[in-house]
Order: structure tokens, then sequence, then C-alpha cells
């Protein structure tokens, strides 16, 4: 069991600086197993300065990778299908 | 349906009113936040300082107070090798400006619009948002039936206890059950071990009355927590987790 | 934004700094356990390490072939990008020069493919020449699953991302792929003496 994992919730402030809408309500279909479910309920991994990791609660799948420096964002988002928002 | 359109995070100075202690541990920061829009219980703030240098260190808490309250209050438990915590509960005084930008998650909220049975699960500094909620609820006057069980270490280690206990005597319909994991009273008679499936089967409604679960704590707490309620029958849907991590900042 | 603020006496943890350190980094005490993913747990017996791709055969161990495979104890300086380094951290590993003994390859580059979806990319001369192991052990005791364990990739001389934690084997290609991290902006070479740390510096 990972300790180091947090929910959607986690990551919202720091997904809000790239998204204008409400994160952690928008749903997503995963890429890899195609389950649906809202951002907060998926499981985030702050890796602290480096970058931010959504995954899918059900395969682990990158939803949206996250990284921030220097003043630049970086958002992979191809480990989701759509997003859409609530 | 009117559309809304959040506008961008943005971080804003706050002026910290008062410190208030709860337990030994924790203290709450009540603050001042010009232009706040307003929250709903559950939500957090990112709280970011920064040294004359100009490192910055950032950490999220969550909003103690209702949404109906006048100013934004935040509880933090004091970690001991924490970089922020101890900032936050020694340094700081009243007069000093804290930078905060929020609110923060719109999915871990309640209001008594969104209905019940409420079942509240918190373990530590996990109650904090839950007490946000408790706190509306008794705003509005809501009729919802609450219970929160809540897991502390010790007697004098929970958060609230007295205003819980108000809150609890002049509102039937809002029960607060707690269990103590490292040391009890002399005469206790509540739960004495860590929230577990049998805890949960006494303490929960039956999945039939469709309570709306929201469990707050480190993250073993909270995946044991959700993993049992979800075996006992409960919709997973309807119950929402906030983890804290290993530790919580 | 709060331009010129700062909070009044905030000092933040005490960050060392060191000769002996790359540019930008501090010593740190601890060992930070830093993760994109959730920690496997891969049970021995289903562990296997693999060279695959442009090579004549590919070669594939087991847990108890790798651990019959002579390995070293090494003793180096580490550095995070995220500005932490420890000195003189002891591992043990399998030199990757003993790994890739035999292998007739065209290849220029390498990717690192660990459990879950990280991988890194290095040219294959990076982690020759003495420069790379695969390591089980750290100060003396087996490699925990936080940090890694059973196994990780250990490329002391580039930034740690680089030393991919639950290695699995080694891809080597003709092509340079960028890894997780270097495909979300951090630098593809990553030599923390230049401070390669983004793309573009």
């Amino acid at each position: 069991m990972d300790e180091l994992r947090l929910d959607g919730n986690a990551a919202a402030g720091t997904l809000g600086e790239v998204f204008s809408f409400e994160v952690t309500t928008a749903e997503y279909a995963c890429g890899g197993c195609g389950s649906t479910g809202r951002l907060g309920g998926a499981m985030v991994y702050e890796v602290r300065e480096l970058g931010t990791i959504v995954r899918c609660p059900s395969c682990d799948n990158a939803l949206i990778r996250l990284a921030h420096h220097r003043g630049r964002y970086l958002v992979d988002l191809r480990g989701t299908r759509y997003l859409t928002t609530g | 349906m009117v559309a809304v359109r959040p506008r961008r995070l943005a971080w804003r100075l706050a002026e910290v009113v008062e410190v208030v202690p709860e337990t030994p541990r924790t203290k709450s920061l009540v603050l001042e936040v010009p232009g706040w829009e307003g929250h709903k219980a559950g939500q957090h703030v990112d709280v970011r300082l920064t040294a004359e240098d100009g490192y910055q260190a950032q950490r999220s808490y969550s909003i103690a107070s209702a949404p109906e309250d006048e100013r934004l209050v935040l509880t933090v438990d004091r970690l001991d090798d924490g970089e922020v915590s101890p900032y936050l509960t020694d340094v700081l005084m009243a007069g000093d400006k804290l930078e905060l930008r929020g609110p923060i998650g719109g999915y871990f909220t309640w209001e008594a619009k969104d209905g019940g049975p409420l079942l509240l699960v918190g373990g530590g500094s996990g109650v904090v948002p839950l007490m946000a909620m408790i706190r509306h609820r008794a705003v509005v006057s809501s009729g919802v039936p609450a219970r929160l069980l809540y897991s502390s270490r010790s007697y004098e280690e929970i958060i609230y206890r007295k205003e819980l206990e108000n809150l609890a005597a002049r509102d039937s319909l809002l029960e607060v059950i707690h269990t103590l994991t490292r040391s009890r009273p002399e005469g206790w008679s509540g739960y004495d071990r860590r929230i577990d499936a049998d805890m949960l089967a006494e303490v929960a409604w039956p999945p039939d009355k469709s309570p709306l679960a929201f469990v707050c704590g480190p993250t073993p707490l909270v995946e044991a927590v959700a993993t049992a309620l979800v075996g006992l029958g409960h919709d997973p849907a309807r119950v929402k987790t906030e983890r804290f991590g290993a530790t919580g900042g | 934004m709060s331009e010129g603020f700062f909070s009044r006496g905030f000092l933040g943890r005490r960050r060392r700094h060191d000769e002996r350190l790359p540019p930008g980094q501090y010593l740190e005490d601890g060992f930070p356990v830093l993760s994109a993913g959730p920690t496997p747990h891969t049970p021995l017996e289903e562990w296997d390490f693999s060279i695959v791709g442009e090579v004549d055969e590919p070669k594939r161990w087991t847990w108890e072939e790798f651990r019959q495979l002579p390995s070293e104890e090494i003793t180096t300086d580490i550095h995070c990008v995220t500005k932490w380094s420890k000195l003189g951290t002891t591992w043990e590993g399998v030199s990757v020069d003993t790994l890739l003994e035999g292998i007739e390859t065209a290849a220029e580059y390498v990717t690192a493919f660990c459990e879950g979806d990280y991988t890194t990319n290095l040219p294959l001369e990076e982690i020759t020449g003495g420069k790379a192991w695969v390591a089980n052990a750290y100060e003396g005791e087996p490699l925990e699953p936080e940090h890694g364990g059973p196994a990780r990739l250990l490329v002391p001389h580039l930034y740690f991302w680089k030393s991919a934690k639950w290695v699995r084997g080694l891809q080597l290609t003709s092509y340079d792929i960028p890894g997780f991290w270097e495909s979300l902006g951090y630098h593809n070479y990553g030599d923390p003496w230049r401070e390669q740390r983004y793309w573009g510096d």
C-alpha cells in the first residue's frame, strides 16, 4: 500500500494552474482501460518538484502528467481519452 | 442552468487575525482574506511560505470554517519534522501575512442540499474538512442525520472536542463517536482501536440507507476505511476520500 | 501575485551547501522517496532482467541467475534534480558492462524499462565503461521497495532520475527515445555538473 499516493484533490491546486475549469469534478475516460471517473477520485503522485502524475484508480495508467519548472508548464494528456467538465 | 466559469486560482495575501490553540499539537489560524469569494465545506487552500532568499515551500490545508463563517479558519497539525507546519503553529502570529490560494477541490465537498445521511470518518487532522461540514450543517440547521467516527491517538489530542460535544448535545441528529488508539483516560468506555470493518459495521448506516460518506486522514486509514465501507456494501460512488499522504505536511 | 513578499521568520529547511556538490545542490541527510507511480511488489520468482532491442540475441536473467553474476561494491555521490545530494552512498550491484558482455550491437542509445510505465533514456556510452550498475543493495542492506528494490539502475554521474527504480531491462536502440521525465521537460542528458536539469539547459 502506497503511503505516498493521494487523491485527485491533492493535485487540484497544481492542475488549477493549467486548466481553468474545476478539475476535480471533471470526468475522464482512461486511455488504458476505458474506465471513467472524476479526477477527484483518481490517484495522484506528487513527485516533489519533479511533477504531478494522475493515475487511473483501476489500471494505474497515467491519465495526466504535468511538470512545472522555470515558469513553463508541460502537460501530457495522452493517457486520457477525453476530459469533460462536470 | 447557468454555466459558471471559475477564475484561475491566484495567490493572495491573507492576514492572520488570531492563532488559537486547539490541542497540544494543533492550532487554528483565523484569517482575514481580502476578496475571498466563499468556499464549500470540504475544500482546502494551498499555503505558500517564502524565505527572504526566495526559497519557497507549499502545503495544502483543509478549511475548518463553515462557508457561512465570517473569517477563514485553517487548523494545522504540527509535525515535528515538518517544514511548514512548525512555522504556522510556532512562528506565525496575529498581524502576519500568509500567502494562500483557493478554495480548491470541488470533489470532496458537502452542502446541506446534497442530503444524506452523512457519514464522516476521520483520523487525526483528517477531521478538519469534516468539521467544516459539521459546522455548515449546524449553521443552516440542516435536518440531515450525521455521524462522525473520529480516530485520535488520545483524549487530549481530540481536535474540537468541546465544540463537538456541545453540537451533539444540542442536536439529536448529530452523533459523534470517538476511538482512541494509543491511550485512554481512566473509565473510558468508548472504542480503543484503529477503525476497522467491525467498527464501521456498528457505526455506519446500513447500505440500504445510502449514506454519503466522506473519509479523511492519513492514507493508510483512508484506504482501510474506504475498502471496508465498500466491502460492507456501500456504493463506491458515495464514498469520497481525501488522503493526507503518509503524514500530512 | 505578491511580489517581494516573504514570510516573516521563515527559514525553510536548513539547506547545507558544500563545495563538493554540483551547482545548485544541497546536502540531504535522509533519502527522499520520489515515486511517479505505485510501488511494485514483484515476487522474486517472477522477476527478470533482459537486454533487448537491437541485439543479435536478447539476454535474460532470473533473480537467481542475476545474483550469481559478479557484483561490486560502489561508493558514490548521488544528485537529484530536485536539488538534494548525498555524498558517499554505498551500493552493491552488477556492472552494466558485465550484463552487456558478449553483446554485439550497433545501437547508440538505451532505454531502461521498469515495472509500470517508467523509462529513462541514455546514450549507450553513458552506461558502459564502469559508469553504471544494476544495484540490489544500499548501505549493506537489500534495496527497499520504496527505493527501487529489488533492483534499480544506478548511473550516479547523471541526475538520479536516470537511476531508474524497479528496472527490468535495457532496450538498445538506434534512436534516442525520451523517457518518462525526459518527455516532460527534463533534460535529455542530465549532467549535474553542467546543471542540465531541463530542456534547453
